[in-house]
């Protein structure tokens, strides 16, 4: 059994993933990036070097031209991305999409895609919500046969990188009613073909969102990853990747709202004296360090079963989305009201985790959400 | 690593073998057994399930052979652990003496002191417990007043020591005491050892709010202690009795474990029912789910902080996982009342009532939650 701490490996990637990502990507570029409009939502640049550091790799199989690597390694840079508020193509296609291709392309697609994603050639999104709460059976969007392939219709919402990926993964009904877990298939949509409509939704947190609407879009049936009906036998599994990776995220999210907050109590004088030396800020502090502790061992216990026991993710996944879910709310709220009048203003960096955690938190299902599911896979 | 798996091999073996299939069952508080002169074996097969682990040394794992101990190394301890879990195998022994007394004395006691007071713990044959809060030294512990004072070869000890758990059943104290009340308060305090045998000795117990009397009040009368039994140097028990809050704290911060014969999840299907694969009242299920997480969380934090300690030798959690720890049994408590309605306040032995009434006393003995939060917040969050 693994222990729960990281090899040197892990610790070496942490580290050096941690001086790029707080000299190049902080909260200063996400400020830039907001406040020029930058139609990218991401840096270039930052990008680049990501690619250059192999770090769209890391998942992927070596036979794929990936590195092969472990999910407990991407996670560390996913805190850490958390820490910063880094936003690139990392998640939605190194992550999520990169999972997706692996658990259910043929091996022709793989062979194809997965070599461009390590490469950083090719960005991914994952359109497969249709309701402003995340629930992956409830798909209305119609798949009709249509000679070999099919035609595709409908809409999709909340999709991370959706106005800027190079392809889309839909998910689409081609049997049953909405609902259905059965009748889902996936299909792999390049988002310039015909039929196929972008509108970005700005959202709070600053980064790429967009609504996807499809219009008699005709796919061939080499665009259909996976089984036939059978979409969520890939797409659950990848389901609980991306939310693990999210989970990490946002531990890193609270970890850095809570130590900037620290900071504030040693720094702020009322009353003539450091706030932090207030009894009722010291106990509300304590708990939140409490807290955060906990989600790095459920975090990396998830991402260890991730590489070692896929048989135990599904829960750990859920387990680790509602632990970090409810920490992140707690800490970004406390970092707010301990800041004072200071942490209402956009000067201050201290809003931009608050807005970033509730957009992770409700990106493939909250902590209710989880929650449910941690009830229903233990059997009740 | 090869070591560990032929370790494991063996050990499941020797399990198999030799721990009694009664001895198999998940355990509730009347079958523990505690040793010391007064314990009655409650069947053949406690008795025989001890003694063949007495004679490997696993009463006490990591102790040194030489003292009755096992020898084991952390991991092969952790490997002894996960197997007697496998089995539900009940722990042979448990008690003041194995948990927190014992390893002080192989930190901080001569030789002669481990020679003498080591291998009974071992055996079962010496039963310890705690003297530390006073009737005006709670939370302000090294406010303590009960003295000893210096005669030469030996202390004579006055004073009065309350929460002291089952001192009636028990057969010697490691005791706090002032030894110098001339100094910062810290400063003057020593840790003793005594037969509750001695003369001048009395013990009475407090009924509590879940109508058992575990805890104790003792009252010290011109009692003679020996200057041998002195445990590390005299007026420096503070340190000594940090190091046993710590012992303590990493027990009753693992309460919930060994005590939960079913999931949460289990009870409360079989106080509730489901309807149609959901538990079914939904309000209770959102509840318990959300406890599963948090238990679950803090069970692998204490996993990933032993991993961290034997890689790289640190730690500084023991405040953290008793304030969460206790935070969850009583939690726990609650929702077991919840679940299972008037039933589990009827006043009788089956029911939660007196297991739910005794989980208040969690966030207070060993350090308040309060206390705790403090510690927390001033030494690791180095605040004020």
């Amino acid at each position: 059994m693994e222990k729960l701490v990281l090899t040197e490996e892990e610790q070496m990637v942490r580290e050096s993933a941690a001086g790029f990502l707080a000299e190049q990507a902080g909260p200063d570029e996400l400020r830039a990036i907001r406040d020029n409009e930058n139609p990218l939502g991401y840096s270039a640049e930052t990008w680049q070097q990501m690619i250059e550091l192999g770090w769209p790799a890391i998942l992927v199989a070596e036979e794929q031209g990936g590195l092969g690597f472990s999910h407990t390694a991407m996670g560390q840079i996913m805190e850490l991305a958390g820490n910063t508020l880094a936003c690139s193509p990392l998640f939605a296609t190194a992550v999520a999409g990169a999972s997706v291709l692996s658990l259910g392309g043929t091996d022709a697609q793989k062979s194809e895609l997965l070599p461009m994603v390590a490469a950083g050639e090719l960005t991914l999104a994952l359109a497969i919500d249709e309701t402003a709460r995340h629930d992956p059976a409830s798909i209305a969007m119609t798949a009709d046969s249509n000679g070999d392939g099919h035609r595709l219709n409908g809409s999709k919402c909340f999709v991370a990188d959706g106005n800027v990926a190079d392809q889309l993964i839909v998910s689409a009904r081609t049997s049953g009613v909405t609902g259905d877990a059965d009748g889902i298939s996936l299909f792999l949509v390049p988002r310039d073909a015909d039929g196929v409509a972008v509108t970005r939704t700005p959202m709070v947190d600053s980064r790429n969102a967009a609504t996807v609407r499809f219009s008699d879009v005709s796919v061939g049936s080499d665009q259909l990853l996976g089984v036939l009906d059978k979409g969520m036998a890939i797409l659950q599994p990848a389901l609980n990747i991306a939310n693990v990776h999210l989970a990490a995220e946002l531990l890193g999210i609270a970890n850095e709202s809570f130590q900037r907050t620290l900071q504030y109590l040693k720094e702020r004088k009322q009353y003539g004296v450091f706030i932090g030396t207030f009894q009722a800020l010291q106990h509300r502090a304590a708990i939140l360090w409490t807290e955060i502790e906990l989600c790095k061992s459920i975090v990396l216990k998830a991402l260890r079963a991730l590489d070692d026991s896929p048989e135990d993710a599904a829960l750990l996944a859920s387990m680790a989305k509602v632990k970090t879910c409810r920490t992140a709310e707690l800490a970004t709220n406390e970092a707010i009201q301990m800041h004072g009048g200071i942490g209402m203003t956009d000067e201050f960096d201290i809003g931009f985790f608050l807005k970033r955690a509730r957009v992770a938190q409700l990106l493939f299902g909250d902590h209710r959400y989880h929650l449910n599911r941690c009830a229903e896979l233990s059997g009740y | 690593m090869q070591d560990l798996t032929s370790f494991r091999e063996e050990t499941r073996e020797w399990l198999e073998e030799n721990c009694p299939t009664s001895m198999r069952k998940r355990m509730l508080e009347k079958d523990v057994c505690s040793g010391g002169r007064q314990f009655k074996f409650q069947s053949e097969d406690q008795k025989l399930w001890l003694d063949r682990m007495i004679a490997r040394g696993w009463t006490a794992p990591t102790w040194p052979k030489d003292y009755g101990g096992g020898g084991l190394t952390q991991d092969q301890a952790k490997v002894l652990r996960e197997e007697m879990a496998r089995i539900t195998a009940r722990p042979p022994l448990q008690g003041m003496g194995t948990w927190m007394i014992g390893p002080a004395i192989l930190e901080f006691g001569s030789e002669a002191m481990k020679q003498q007071h080591l291998p009974p713990i071992v055996r079962g044959e010496i039963r310890w417990c705690q003297g530390y809060s006073e009737p005006n030294a709670g939370s302000d512990l090294a406010g303590l007043q009960a003295r000893a004072e210096d005669h030469g070869d030996h202390f004579i000890v006055n004073g009065q020591k309350v929460w002291t758990s089952n001192a009636d059943q028990s057969d010697w104290m490691f005791c706090l005491v002032r030894t110098d009340p001339d100094v910062k308060k810290q400063a003057g305090i020593s840790l003793v050892l005594f037969d509750m045998e001695s003369e001048g000795v009395t013990v009475r117990p407090v009924r509590l709010i879940s109508g058992a009397s575990q805890f104790c009040e003792a009252f010290m009368e011109n009692v003679r202690v020996e200057k041998d039994q002195v445990v590390g140097d005299v007026n420096n028990g503070w340190t000594i009795a940090k190091y046993l809050l710590t012992h303590e704290r990493e027990m009753i911060g693992g309460i919930g474990n060994a005590a939960a014969a079913k999931s949460l999840g289990e009870e409360a299907v079989a106080a509730v029912g489901l309807h149609d694969g959901r538990l079914a009242d939904e309000a209770l299920r959102a509840e318990v789910a959300g406890w599963e997480v948090d238990f679950r969380c803090h069970q692998l934090t204490m996993e990933r902080v032993r991993d961290e300690i034997a890689a790289r030798g640190v730690g500084n959690t023991s405040a953290m996982i008793k304030y969460y720890g206790t935070e969850m049994n009583m939690r726990r408590f609650e929702l077991l009342i919840a679940l299972q309605g008037a039933d589990a306040l009827q006043w009788n032995d089956e029911s939660e009532a007196r297991r739910w009434l005794r989980s208040k006393g969690n966030s207070i003995e060993g350090g308040t939650s309060e206390i705790l939060l403090n510690i927390i917040a001033k030494r690791i969050l180095e605040l004020g």
